[in-house]
């Protein structure tokens, strides 16, 4: 299975586990997304030599993955793409900051380990919130939370477009790159040669494809505006659910 | 060059966010302006297209590697600067919800440092000034490195710069932007040279489909009036002298820096007659002394000495103009007449 396909098969995984019958999935998306926020900006505001903060605050996403019934793992397979940047950044303070900031029984911990060791974990963290964020939100309700914010309309729109295409064009993308593989094998991606042609006859399809789905959005009474399907309503679930992480965020900062 | 959440401080994020919504309200308006319904569905397939062909990689010739397609450029030079902007952000947003690439709080940084100097830079500075008289093979491959090169350099710049500012990285700032510039500048090359052939491409097959081509020369309705270019100047003129004078630097400029290691003052002490009768004139003539009112340390008197300073400097600069057209004119009646 090549990268595309896999992209396609990881698209349609959080799409399913999003619109799956759980308490989770079932609260309003604009608290989940304003809550998500709130956590990070608390995250990453946290000192660099904190690290029991860090420690307190991994409760929330820990918390919301098991409660949710989330894959540990599949959050864990998230961490290849930010992990390596924030290592790459954070290994390197070791070297800069050698001012002592604690001892465990005789050994003494360096501040540049503690500032690397907390925006690792705040990397992690990040990313587990995002995760349960999106696995139990689709991206419909997403596009209503943004909507109940003023975010223009327009842009929303694009937005739920581009999202319902991806699988598409990725799906054709796949199958030009597994036709030219079966045709020039053992090459290391697309040989430049052929870079304009095979991009530029998928563009070109792309628009194609955008004329025919304009021609039937105008056919439905598509006059630009994004419409949304019902009216979410915040229920006592909601209040309960951002009022105890509300407070628990608020603890850890002013602890 | 997606930036994680771990990488920005509150701040930094939330003023990125800041910068990019003013841009993204400002795209908005002008892609409405433009009554292009249609324009719509082609951003979102456009988008998801620019997604599909990120995950494609390209050989890159003589070095074994590849690379892949941000798309900023490439977006840009097919919506237009507007609607590509919108389109960018949505990738972005994508990315950062769907595969955690790039955080959800640093969206704002990213969103800034990847579409904005794309969309806003490489389309309005470098592709379109480059394809208004309309457009060769050359010049796309020109426009595409160019810009991508320069967009990357920009964003690269950028996001050492939110790091710095954010305090995060011990990594002293010339060693970071020393690591990050050259790596930009060789992925700006590779992803320049894939915008190129595909444009090349879309250029031979379907031209029409490529913006900016062969625009008119400074349109009369996109021409700023003279009313307009004197409001902007006047707004411009009052925000910097009474505004930004208050958070004028405190320190000696170059001369008196110069004077203050060469002579250990920066001030020359004169003597004699007619030094003190023109010291007093001065005194009795000068409206705000020493940028300030007379006898007050108040921060109104600086703030009104830099907007009469400015309405002076104007009255002047317009009086001196006038009085050059008045010789003018008497010269040229003079010359008629003989």
């Amino acid at each position: 299975m090549n990268k595309l396909s896999k992209s396609v098969k990881e698209i349609h995984t959080i799409d399913q586990i999003a619109r799956e019958d759980r308490w989770v999935n079932h609260l309003h998306p604009l608290v989940k997304l304003c809550l998500t926020i709130g956590y990070i900006a608390v995250l990453v505001a946290t000192d660099k030599y904190a690290i029991a903060r860090i420690l307190l605050l991994a409760i929330y996403p820990f918390a919301m993955l098991i409660l949710a019934e989330l894959s540990l793992r599949e959050a864990l397979r998230r961490l290849r793409i930010v992990l390596p940047l924030v290592c790459a950044v954070g290994i390197l303070n070791p070297f800069f900051d050698h001012s002592i900031q604690l001892y465990i029984g005789n050994l003494a911990v360096t501040g540049g380990i503690l500032s690397m060791l907390t925006l690792m974990g705040k990397g992690c963290l990040a990313v587990f919130a995002g995760y349960f964020l999106i696995a139990s939100t689709t991206i419909e309700k997403l596009c209503h939370a943004l909507r109940r914010i003023h975010v223009p309309s327009m842009f929303v729109t694009v937005l739920l477009l581009s999202y319902r295409y991806i699988s598409v064009l990725l799906s054709e993308a796949s199958r030009m790159i597994q036709a030219y593989e079966l045709r020039a094998p053992g090459q290391k991606g697309v040989h430049f040669r052929v870079w304009g042609s095979m991009i530029g006859q998928l563009l070109l399809r792309s628009m194609d494809r955008a004329q025919v789905l304009y021609e039937s959005m105008r056919l439905r009474g598509f006059d630009g505006e994004f419409r949304e399907a019902g009216h979410m309503k915040m229920r006592t679930m909601d209040f309960v659910y951002v009022g105890v992480w509300s407070v628990y965020l608020m603890i850890i900062s002013f602890r | 060059m997606h930036m994680a959440d771990a990488l920005v401080a509150p701040t930094v994020a939330a003023t990125m966010y800041a910068a990019s919504t003013i841009a993204g309200a400002y795209a908005v308006t002008k892609v409405k302006k433009e009554n292009e319904a249609e324009k719509i569905p082609v951003m979102g397939v456009m988008g998801a297209f620019v997604f599909a062909t990120q995950m494609i990689n390209f050989t890159i010739p003589g070095t074994g590697s590849s690379g892949h397609l941000c798309g900023g450029m490439l977006l840009s030079a097919l919506l237009g600067p507007h609607a590509g902007f919108l389109t960018m952000i949505g990738v972005l947003l994508i990315q950062c919800l769907l595969f955690a690439d790039g955080g959800i709080l640093a969206l704002g940084c990213n969103i800034w440092n990847m579409a904005f100097y794309a969309c806003f830079v490489g389309a309005l500075l470098i592709w379109r000034p480059m394809m208004k008289k309309g457009a060769s093979k050359a010049k796309i491959f020109a426009a595409s490195i160019f810009g991508c090169v320069l967009t990357l350099q920009l964003g690269a710049f950028s996001v050492t710069l939110e790091t710095l500012a954010s305090g995060i990285a011990e990594l002293p700032f010339g060693v970071f932007v020393a690591t990050m510039q050259p790596i930009h500048l060789a992925i700006g090359l590779v992803e320049g040279l894939i915008t190129a052939t595909v444009l090349c491409f879309v250029y031979e097959a379907r031209p029409s489909l490529l913006w900016g081509i062969g625009e008119k020369r400074a349109q009369a309705t996109g021409k700023l009036t003279t009313k307009k270019t004197v409001a902007v100047l006047a707004a411009v003129t009052l925000l910097i002298g009474g505004g930004l004078s208050l958070v004028a630097s405190a320190y000696p400029d170059g001369l008196e820096w110069s004077m203050e290691k060469v002579a250990g003052t920066s001030e020359l002490v004169a003597q004699g007659r007619v030094y003190d009768t023109m010291s007093r004139i001065q005194e009795k003539t000068a409206l705000l002394p020493d940028y300030a009112f007379t006898g007050s340390d108040s921060v109104a008197g600086t703030t009104c000495s830099g907007i009469v300073g400015s309405l002076l400097v104007v009255a002047l600069c317009i009086g001196c103009c006038y009085l050059f057209r008045f010789f003018k004119a008497e010269a040229r009646v003079k010359k008629k007449q003989d």
